[in-house]
């Protein structure tokens, strides 16, 4: 009966490598992709449980986890909500925003670079910790530009950016409305999905992050990127160069009343204005005829340049591409589109953080740095694992351009459109813009300014898209002066 | 019976201190595993490990000296692979009764079945005790065939029987529900064996030859076409698939084994898969078909939820992956009814793939074992009682862990030693105590070989 019994043996042995095999791929191979499946309760139910790393602004947590007696474990906490809500963004049950989304491997532990920690977590049988991030935010920047910007009133809608010109760090980053992230990310579920069904639903839309996700015509302000182009292709050499002007200028290929823009009774002069002042007075004859001058190519290289039509922020999603709308786009301008995108109208359109880095291009000599919000990403025992070197996103202008842009717009500040931003004993360089977004709706301001002028420390952009102000009495100087300049004092004077 | 062993020079050593020695790290196993549960769940070594750990030695140290005395030459690997699984299994079951606690609702299924093991130990004593020849169990043969068809004709009886997930296969009696099947199994096997090794001559008897195989003669075919419906009954009657298989696979085991006619895995093969296709017509088989088939179309909202333990036990065990999620890190109470067939599940998620692939291969080695005992079995008997029961272990084991890790569709078996389930755990230990006997008896050196060293010493042979 031996030989039956050793064909049985064999017979058994494949029973048992067939399990083997079967789990193996069920434990290893397959695990990956169950572990993604959505309906995996345990997944989200272990990355909700777990104990977060903080982010952290200097050296103060602004969102962290804290042990607590729910079956999640750990209950996270963001200590001042509202200013930093678009920063952070909220962590729930359900979802993820802002830096608690596009640094979730860090933060939850799950990161390669933890490996190790995850490794001793294992063995010392304590729960994983996360690792923290490090944000480039200023505290005292972000601070001011949220109190400034509510000092517009309650029902404000809009965004600051402010960026370190010499490196792309985002010192300051607040969007209004904003909103309280601690409840969504409550252990009672209901309540979480009750509070974000809620703030979802509210027609100011405050989880929209409008520093990145909202993109407006700039108006004036674009006038910087203009103005730009046209140094650099020799049309104007310095500050006191006269530039074509007039009191109102006829749009190529338009007759009459519709295609006739003025200056809105600014000084502009006859048929000349000297370079410095179109900018001061925010001349729209000037940089109407300059862009007419420059052609759709130039602009376009120009504004690709400062950042235009390209996505450069990795750590914050989503986020809306600038445009201009070049020969490359589907809507290839004719002369008068052209000539309107030169003041920033027609079918440009742009985020606060592409306004910001226009001010910050002119004011680090031309040099475009790609903006960036985590500085340093480190370890739960604070080594660090690793830090964002700046880097250059491009060279918009010259040196050269960029010091004569420079001038114009300190003279804007001191004696133009944009005095509300002026700061005692520190030279200001800065533009206004105003812009309607459709006929009937309310006008919306934009503030660009950098300072100090001649070794600039911070670049501002400050866009408000809606406020309680009468909206005939919007200019972008009386509304976004006032937040810039606190943005700029924060950062210049510690 | 094969007559070379008995000519074989190979003296098998005792191995008692071995087996001593792999209890005590099976304890380790069972007791650190307890604690270990404690530590995971409740951050501090439970207050009773002492007399946990106490008990559970004191069960598995009395069985070894039981098996020291009465059945000195018994294999040493089965009793300590056992005691391992068992401990794994308590300490398991003590995991998710911390689960179920954490949820509201106060089970002490650890406490039952530690109460289950000290039976099951008893029985296992007894059984050695009594039984010092397993030869004299081939006088019961058509006793324990009449007793198992008893047993699993029980849970018909009106009043006495109960329904438990659509299975008729458990009996009430005074408060305990009871699994009479799991004793039958037993009882066939020694039913099988004796039946098989009395007529076994008849059955190799070769009838007509298709390619390459011959088949056995029709005459012949009475035997295997009984157990055939005996197992389609129980499908039908009593709903419990899996027995079904395990009964009839066993016999077709055993009657290969027995006659050594590859004819009969051929017959028996058609049978099977005549038995099949007539099962699948049968809707709570076509339902566990389809279910394994796409499990996650019957799980979730808007289904019917019939897939639920198996996807829980899918996406439990790829959560724990390599290593697992350690215990009281996991949500084994996610997978219904844990506790039972789906221990596997709750294993693979907190314990992780090593933990799992561990416990098949000490699956793999008590397999192993008994048909190494019969191999080295004297008596056509113990031979067959010996594949039978590995047997029976073999295929338990691939059809439960199969079915919970969707490599075959599931059929609802326990795990042996590590399911939650007393009748179970009972009939395992007293297979253990068989395959013990049987070895003790296979590898006592024959009596020629006591025989004083002297030329004029005449051999006398049993």
């Amino acid at each position: 009966m031996n030989k039956p019994i050793r064909v049985l043996s064999v017979f058994c042995l494949l029973l048992f490598v067939a399990l083997m095999v079967n789990v193996t791929y069920l434990q290893y191979f397959r695990a990956g992709e169950l572990n993604q499946d959505p309906r995996n309760r345990r997944v989200i139910d272990a990355a909700f449980s777990r104990d977060r790393g903080p982010i952290v602004v200097d050296s103060t947590a602004v969102a962290q986890s804290v042990p607590t007696d729910t079956r999640y474990e750990f209950q996270r906490e963001y200590p001042d909500p509202e200013v930093y809500a678009h920063v952070t963004g909220f962590f729930s049950f359900y979802s993820q925003t802002g830096i608690e989304q596009t640094q979730n491997q860090v933060l939850s532990g799950d990161d390669p670079r933890l490996f190790v920690n995850r490794l001793v977590d294992l063995v010392s049988n304590s729960s994983a910790e996360g690792g923290r991030v490090q944000l480039t935010i200023n505290p005292a920047a972000q601070q001011a530009a949220y109190d400034a910007f509510r000092a517009l009133g309650e029902d404000t809608r809009g965004a600051v950016v402010a960026l370190e010109p010499s490196t792309g760090k985002i010192l300051a980053l607040v969007s209004l409305p904003t909103y309280d992230s601690n409840p969504l990310a409550s252990h009672d579920l209901t309540a979480a999905s009750g509070a974000y069904d809620e703030l979802d639903q509210r027609e100011d839309e405050p989880l929209l992050n409008r520093s990145i996700a909202t993109r407006l015509p700039p108006g004036s302000t674009f006038k910087i990127v203009t103005a730009a182009a046209a140094i650099e292709d020799g049309l104007i050499d310095g500050v006191d160069d006269m530039v074509p002007g007039g009191s109102s200028y006829q749009l190529p290929l338009t007759e009459g009343e519709t295609g006739l823009i003025d200056n809105g009774g600014r000084s502009c002069g006859e048929t000349e204005v000297s370079f410095t002042q179109s900018l001061e007075q925010s001349c729209n004859t000037t940089y109407l005829q300059l862009a007419d001058e420059l052609g759709v190519d130039k602009l376009t290289e120009t504004a690709e340049a400062f950042g235009f039509n390209s996505s450069y922020l990795d750590d914050l999603q989503p986020q809306a591409e600038s445009v201009y709308p070049g020969p490359k786009g589907e809507d290839d301008p004719d002369a008068a589109q052209t000539a309107l995108t030169g003041i920033g109208q027609w079918n440009v359109a742009a985020t606060p953080l592409q306004m910001a880095m226009v001010a910050g291009g002119i004011a680090n000599s031309g040099v475009v740095m790609k903006p960036y919000l985590v500085d340093q990403v480190l370890s739960p025992d604070l080594a660090v694992l690793s830090r964002t070197d700046p880097r250059e996103f491009s060279r918009a202008t010259s040196a050269r351009t960029a010091d004569i842009i420079s001038e114009a717009l300190v003279n804007t500040v001191s004696r133009g459109t944009a005095t509300p931003a002026q700061i005692p004993g520190v030279e200001v360089a800065g533009k206004t813009g105003t812009a309607e977004n459709c006929d009937g709706c309310p006008n919306y301001a934009w503030f660009v300014s950098f300072a100090p002028a001649d070794d600039p420390q911070v670049a501002v952009a400050v866009m408000v898209q809606n406020s309680s102000t009468s909206p005939d009495d919007i200019a972008g100087g009386r509304l976004g002066g006032p937040v810039a300049k606190a943005v700029m004092e924060a950062v210049i004077e510690p | 019976m094969a007559p070379t062993s008995q000519l074989m020079e190979f003296v098998h050593r005792r191995r008692r201190g071995a087996e001593l020695f792999l209890l005590v790290l099976a304890l380790a196993v069972g007791i650190g595993g307890y604690a270990a549960v404690g530590v995971g769940v409740n951050g501090t070594v439970p207050a009773d490990v002492l007399s946990y750990g106490g008990w559970l030695a004191t069960l598995i140290i009395g069985a070894h000296i039981v098996v020291r005395i009465t059945a000195p030459y018994a294999d040493p690997i089965l009793l300590p692979v056992m005691a391992a699984l068992n401990g794994l299994g308590l300490a398991m079951i003590r995991r998710l009764d911390y689960a179920f606690e954490e949820r509201g609702q106060i089970h002490t299924y650890a406490q039952q079945q530690l109460v289950w093991m000290t039976l099951g130990v008893t029985l296992f004593v007894v059984t050695l005790l009594v039984l010092r020849d397993h030869r004299l169990l081939q006088r019961f043969t058509y006793t324990a065939g009449l007793a198992a068809i008893v047993l699993l004709l029980l849970p018909m009886v009106p009043g006495l029987g109960r329904e438990v997930y659509g299975a008729r296969i458990w009996i009430n009696v005074f408060g305990f529900s009871f699994q009479p099947g799991e004793v039958a199994k037993v009882l066939l096997v020694i039913a099988f064996a004796g039946y098989l090794v009395r007529h076994r001559d008849a059955l190799a008897l070769a009838g007509r030859r298709v390619l390459f195989i011959d088949l056995p003669r029709g005459r012949d075919l009475g035997p295997i076409l009984a157990m055939w419906l005996v197992s389609l009954g129980i499908l039908v009657l009593q709903r419990d698939l899996g027995s079904s298989l395990l009964f009839f696979g066993i016999f077709l085991v055993m009657l290969y084994v027995a006659t050594e006619r590859a004819g009969w895995l051929f017959v028996g093969g058609l049978l099977a898969a005549g038995g099949a296709l007539l099962a699948s017509q049968l809707s709570h088989v076509a339902t566990r078909i389809n279910i394994w088939l796409d499990p996650f179309a019957h799980y979730g909202e808007g289904t019917s939820d019939r897939g639920r333990q198996l996807v829980e036990t899918l996406f439990g065990m790829s959560w724990g992956g390599l290593i697992g999620r350690g215990f009281g890190e996991g949500q084994p109470w996610r997978i219904p009814v844990a506790q039972s067939d789906f221990i596997m599940g709750a294993i693979g998620e907190e314990l992780g793939l090593t933990a799992v692939i561990a416990v098949i291969l000490a699956y793999m080695l008590i397999t192993e074992r008994g048909l190494r005992t019969a191999l080295v079995c004297r008596d056509g008997f113990g031979k067959l009682v010996a594949t039978g029961l590995a047997c029976v272990f073999a295929l338990q084991v691939f059809v439960v862990i199969g079915g919970v890790t969707r490599l075959i569709p599931l059929t609802g078996l326990t795990t042996p030693f590590l399911s939650y389930g007393g009748s179970s755990l009972v009939a395992n230990w007293v297979i253990i105590a068989l395959l013990l006997r049987i070895s003790d008896q296979a590898r006592r050196p024959s009596p020629r070989l006591y025989a004083p060293d002297e030329q004029t010493q005449v051999v006398k042979l049993t």
